[in-house]
This record gives structure tokens, C-alpha cells and sequence, in this order.
């Protein structure tokens, strides 16, 4: 227990320090100001003279604005943090030779990797906070509303998620920075993995869903059945990437309106009736009910992640270090 | 009195797939002697010393470190046993300070006694005034420095040391025999340094192995070995002579 928080005690002070995150900090409050600034200045500008809706706290994160909201960058951005954090974490000790060095000290082997984890976890949690907090003060000056507890509920929750996310991305990096013995390897794998399931999951999803179930553009009538059948495919295929499980989950649990993960062609008559006939926001509870199997998902890959990287680590020869 | 062993080897053997990288060795190193471990590149001395310090396990065999096993309880040999790898490696970073404090605080030292210990040892291996520039700034002879200095910090019972003398100039080696020739006789810490370099382990080991191609074809003091090899009435033998004969044998 001593060594593991000697060990995230260190690694701590090497992410603050370095320019790395440094930048990367800057980055994320940069664009979370703008986004904020632009979409409060839309909501004030609209709601002029208007009793202010109920929930239009949680419009600062969700609401897209001109070019995208707050929750999309961090599904779309968050993983390179995760990644910055983590892709040289264990090849860099092995690339300055301090690794065996380390590891002959009185501390298990598990430390040195649980350390590593745990304190990008803590960093992580750190940064999103900061954000989260800077969005919310600048939003309160902007439209005026301060959040209701249900609201800051709503935040805690999306923190967490948001956290176990990142910490996905953290453990992918770690473990390339287990399996490759370059810093530059591992770097470019963990992005590369980030390109393919941000961009290519969804596309190939589309082109699966075209070649299983085929929707003819020049018929005028279609079958409903096949693009019920076609939209299901798709949406299987892009639930294989944590991008869509993330924002799914987030978009439900930040939007109390929306009442289901599903598009619009897979609802069922009853969900439909119930949107465009009940119109009050979902409570928490239901909300979390819906996204429950997005973030045991989540969950279920962060640790099946984490888990095989622990493995490889503590399995690998020492000479080979 | 007689000193007691403090590192055992039985019938130790490691096998990398087909290829043996040490062989059925036998070895005891008594309490406060200077072992030297001789042999050419890849002759499996790097393999041995991570075994005896549990960081790889014996394909076959029995090891006794301070009476503990190191693949049942490294953690016991870790606390009591120093290691310097062959060109340490260091937190490029961090001060020579912040890199012992980091090393002394793995190994469960208060900080209050680390503070004392750093100063003393950064003394004594002569980095006191450089001891808040970055170690990415040093030279390679200041880094084995430290690398000394960082095994010490936690005052161990043996210290394992690859190629210690590897890349210094003359004066940095001498610096480094003369370290370990008084460490051994004053503190009475056992050393077990492995080497290719063999004049300067004939200055200050007691006792020699040769290790050649993962056997262990020879071992005891040097005047025994010379008296084996050379002839009895030998008297301007060197190290290396006895050496390239057991050489040329295998």
C-alpha cells in the first residue's frame, strides 16, 4: 500500500509538470470557454422576457451552438487526454532503464502499474472537475439560472461517466505502453485506435448495414421491415464503439427530455406515443435506468482493459524489460 | 568466527525456450566479502543477478538470499539487498535529490532520516553541490556516482552491482573500487559486482567466479585459481591470464 502511493504520489507530480498536459489542459479550457460563452449567449439572447424552462442549466453542456456542445468534444477529445496521460507511461521507464531499477525496490510489481493508473484516474478526475466547475460559473454570470440539485446531480453523474470513459482510453494507452517497446509505437497505436473507433466504427456501420439490408434509393417504396432491420444493424455495429456507448449515455442523462437511446425509427408506438404526448422531463432515476447498460458497458471495458494489461505486465520477463 | 552465507546458489538453472543462459550453478558468498562475478558478454552474470534479486525466476534450482527465497519473498530480499543495474537509469527530470527522496520513500524510510542519509551519501559520492541540477544534465561518471549513492540510501546488507566500473574514465574507476574495497571493510556490506574487467577486480575481490557461457567454470580466491592453472610456483600471475586459460578450455 506505502509503495503504490509513493508511486501515484510521483506520477502525479510528473503529469502536472509536464508541458504535455499542460497543453492539453489549456486546450480543453479554451474550447470549454468558447463553447460556453457561445451557447450561453444563445440561451440569454432566446430567452429574453421568457419564464426560463425548467433544467436550461444542463443546455450549457448539451446545447451544440454553432459548431458542437460541450459533451460531444469531450466524447470526441477525451480520449486523448486518456491517452496523453498513459501511452508512455511504462516504455519511457523502460527506455530510461529505470524500470528494473524500480522494480528491485521493496514495493509489488502490481504497484507500479496500479500507481500509474490510478494517479491518470486522479488527474482525470481533477481536470474534468476543473471544467465542469469553470462552465457552470461562467454559465451561471451568462444566463443568469443557478443549477437546481437535480441539475448537479445530473453533473456529478456526468462526471463519472465522463471519468470512466477517459480512464478506457488511459488503460488503452497503458497497455500499448506495455506491449510496445517505443514511446512513438505506442503513441501512434493508441491513436490510430482512436481514429478507428471515432470515425471508421460508424462508417463501417453504415456500409454493413447498406450490405446486409439494402435500401435501394431509386424504389419508391420500401419495406419497413428492411430498414428497421437496417437501422438496428447499424446501430449494433456503432454500440462496438465506447464513443457512441459514451455519448448515448451522456446525451440521456444531461437531456431529461430525451426518454430513450433509440432513434426515432426504432421506437416502439408506445415509446413514441409517450414522447410526443408526455412532455415533462424524465426524472434521474428513470434516466439512469436508461442508460444503466451503456455504462455497465463502459465499465465492463475499462476493467476487461485495465485487467489485460495488468496480466501482460506482471507476466512479462524481467531480461525482456 | 565464521562468516555466515549470505547467498546461496543450488543447481540454479534458466532456460530462455531451448537456449541455457545459466547452467546448474553453485555458488556461496560469505557474510562481507567482495564476489567478484567474471565472464564475457552474454555469458548469463546479468541473468543470475536478477535472479538472486527474484526478478526473474529459475527455470530450476534453489537460491538463499539472507536465508529468504527471492521467488517466495522478494519483498524481504528487496528491502535488505541493493541493486545498481549495468548503466542505471534515472528520472531525467527530476534533481539527484528528488531521485533519491523517490527511492528512499519506496522503501519506506521517513523522510526526516532520508533527508540526513541523502545529504551524507551525496556527500561521500561527491554530488553535494550538484545535487539540484537535473540528472539529465549529468555525465556518465556522475551517474554511477548517484547510482551508488541511490543503492546505499537504504542501507542494505548486500549490494549486487552490474559492470559498476563500465564507461568511467580512470579516475571514476579507481573512485568506484576504492568505494566499494572501504564500504566492505567498514560497513562490512557484502558485494557481489559482476565484471569483464578483470585487473580491476583482481584489486579488490576476495573470492572470483568465472562464468563462461552459463556455466560457472570456475570459482574461488584468486591465488587458489593461479595455483590451479598456472603452477604452483607462480607469483606475477594476473587475473586475466588465469582467466583466458579457463577461457580457452571451454
Amino acid at each position: 500500500m506505502h509503495g503504490i502511493i509513493t508511486i501515484i504520489r510521483k506520477e502525479m507530480e510528473d503529469h502536472f509538470s509536464s508541458t504535455r498536459f499542460l497543453l492539453i489542459s489549456a486546450l480543453i479550457v479554451m474550447v470549454g470557454v468558447i463553447i460556453t460563452s457561445m451557447v450561453g449567449m444563445a440561451i440569454q439572447e432566446e430567452l429574453k422576457g421568457m419564464a426560463k424552462p425548467t433544467l436550461v442549466f444542463l443546455l450549457l453542456f448539451t446545447a451544440t451552438g454553432k459548431l458542437f456542445s460541450f459533451v460531444q468534444f469531450i466524447g470526441f477529445f477525451g480520449p486523448l487526454i486518456g491517452i496523453f496521460l498513459g501511452f508512455d507511461s511504462i516504455n519511457r521507464e523502460r527506455v530510461s532503464r529505470t524500470l528494473t531499477k524500480l522494480l528491485s525496490q521493496p514495493i509489488y510489481r502490481d504497484s507500479v502499474i496500479n500507481g500509474k493508473f490510478f494517479s491518470g484516474v486522479i488527474v482525470i478526475a481533477i481536470v474534468l472537475v476543473a471544467i465542469v466547475l469553470l462552465i457552470s460559473g461562467l454559465g451561471i454570470r451568462l444566463i443568469g439560472v443557478v443549477p437546481g440539485v437535480e441539475e448537479v446531480w445530473r453533473l456529478i453523474i456526468y462526471i463519472l461517466i465522463s471519468l470512466l470513459y477517459i480512464s478506457f482510453w488511459l488503460g488503452i494507452a497503458i497497455l500499448f505502453s506495455v506491449i510496445f517497446r517505443s514511446t512513438a509505437t505506442s503513441a501512434l497505436a493508441s491513436l490510430a485506435l482512436w481514429i478507428f473507433f471515432s470515425f471508421f466504427v460508424g462508417l463501417g456501420a453504415g456500409v454493413l448495414a447498406d450490405a446486409l439490408a439494402p435500401i435501394s434509393q431509386s424504389q419508391t417504396y420500401v419495406d419497413p421491415g428492411i430498414i428497421i432491420k437496417h437501422e438496428k444493424i447499424q446501430r449494433i455495429v456503432s454500440l462496438f464503439s465506447p464513443m457512441t456507448l459514451y455519448s448515448e449515455a451522456t446525451n440521456t442523462l444531461l437531456d431529461p427530455m430525451r426518454k430513450t437511446t433509440r432513434g426515432l425509427i426504432l421506437m416502439g408506438p408506445l415509446e413514441r406515443l409517450s414522447i410526443s404526448r408526455f412532455q415533462n422531463p424524465l426524472p434521474l432515476e428513470e434516466s439512469i435506468l436508461i442508460v444503466i447498460p451503456h455504462l455497465l458497458s463502459i465499465v465492463a471495458i475499462t476493467f476487461l482493459c485495465f485487467g489485460i494489461c495488468y496480466l501482460i505486465f506482471m507476466r512479462q520477463e524481467i531480461r525482456t524489460i | 568466527m565464521e562468516n555466515r552465507i549470505v547467498i546461496e546458489a543450488e543447481e540454479l538453472t534458466k532456460k530462455y525456450g531451448v537456449q541455457i543462459a545459466v547452467n546448474q550453478l553453485n555458488l556461496k558468498v560469505k557474510e562481507g566479502e567482495v564476489f567478484g562475478f567474471l565472464g564475457p558478454n552474454g555469458a548469463g552474470k546479468t541473468t543470475t543477478l536478477l535472479m538472486f534479486l527474484g526478478l526473474t525466476e529459475p527455470t530450476s534450482g534453489r537460491i538463499k538470499i539472507l536465508g529468504f527465497d527471492p521467488t517466495r519473498e522478494p519483498f524481504r530480499i528487496k528491502e535488505k539487498v541493493g541493486f545498481l543495474p549495468e548503466n542505471v537509469g534515472f528520472y531525467e527530470d527530476m534533481d539527484a535529490r528528488q531521485n533519491l527522496r523517490y527511492i528512499a520513500r519506496l522503501n519506506r524510510i521517513p523522510d526526516r532520516v532520508s533527508e540526513r542519509r541523502i545529504e551524507e551519501w551525496l556527500e561521500l559520492v561527491g554530488l553535494s553541490k550538484e545535487g539540484g541540477k537535473k540528472v539529465g544534465t549529468y555525465s556518465k561518471g556522475m551517474r554511477q556516482r548517484l547510482g551508488i549513492a541511490e543503492v546505499m540510501i537504504k542501507e542494505p546488507k548486500i549490494i549486487f552491482l552490474d559492470e559498476p566500473t563500465i564507461g568511467l574514465d580512470p579516475d571514476g574507476t579507481n573512485w568506484m573500487l576504492d568505494l566499494i574495497h572501504s564500504l566492505s571493510r567498514e560497513k562490512k556490506i557484502t558485494t557481489f559486482l559482476s565484471s569483464h574487467l578483470l585487473d580491476q577486480v583482481q584489486r579488490i575481490c576476495d573470492r572470483v567466479g568465472i562464468m563462461i557461457k552459463g556455466n560457472l567454470v570456475a570459482s574461488g580466491p584468486i591465488e587458489e585459481l593461479a595455483k590451479k592453472k598456472l603452477g604452483v610456483d607462480a607469483k606475477d600471475y594476473t587475473l586475466e591470464e588465469i582467466y583466458m586459460t579457463y577461457f580457452k578450455e571451454a
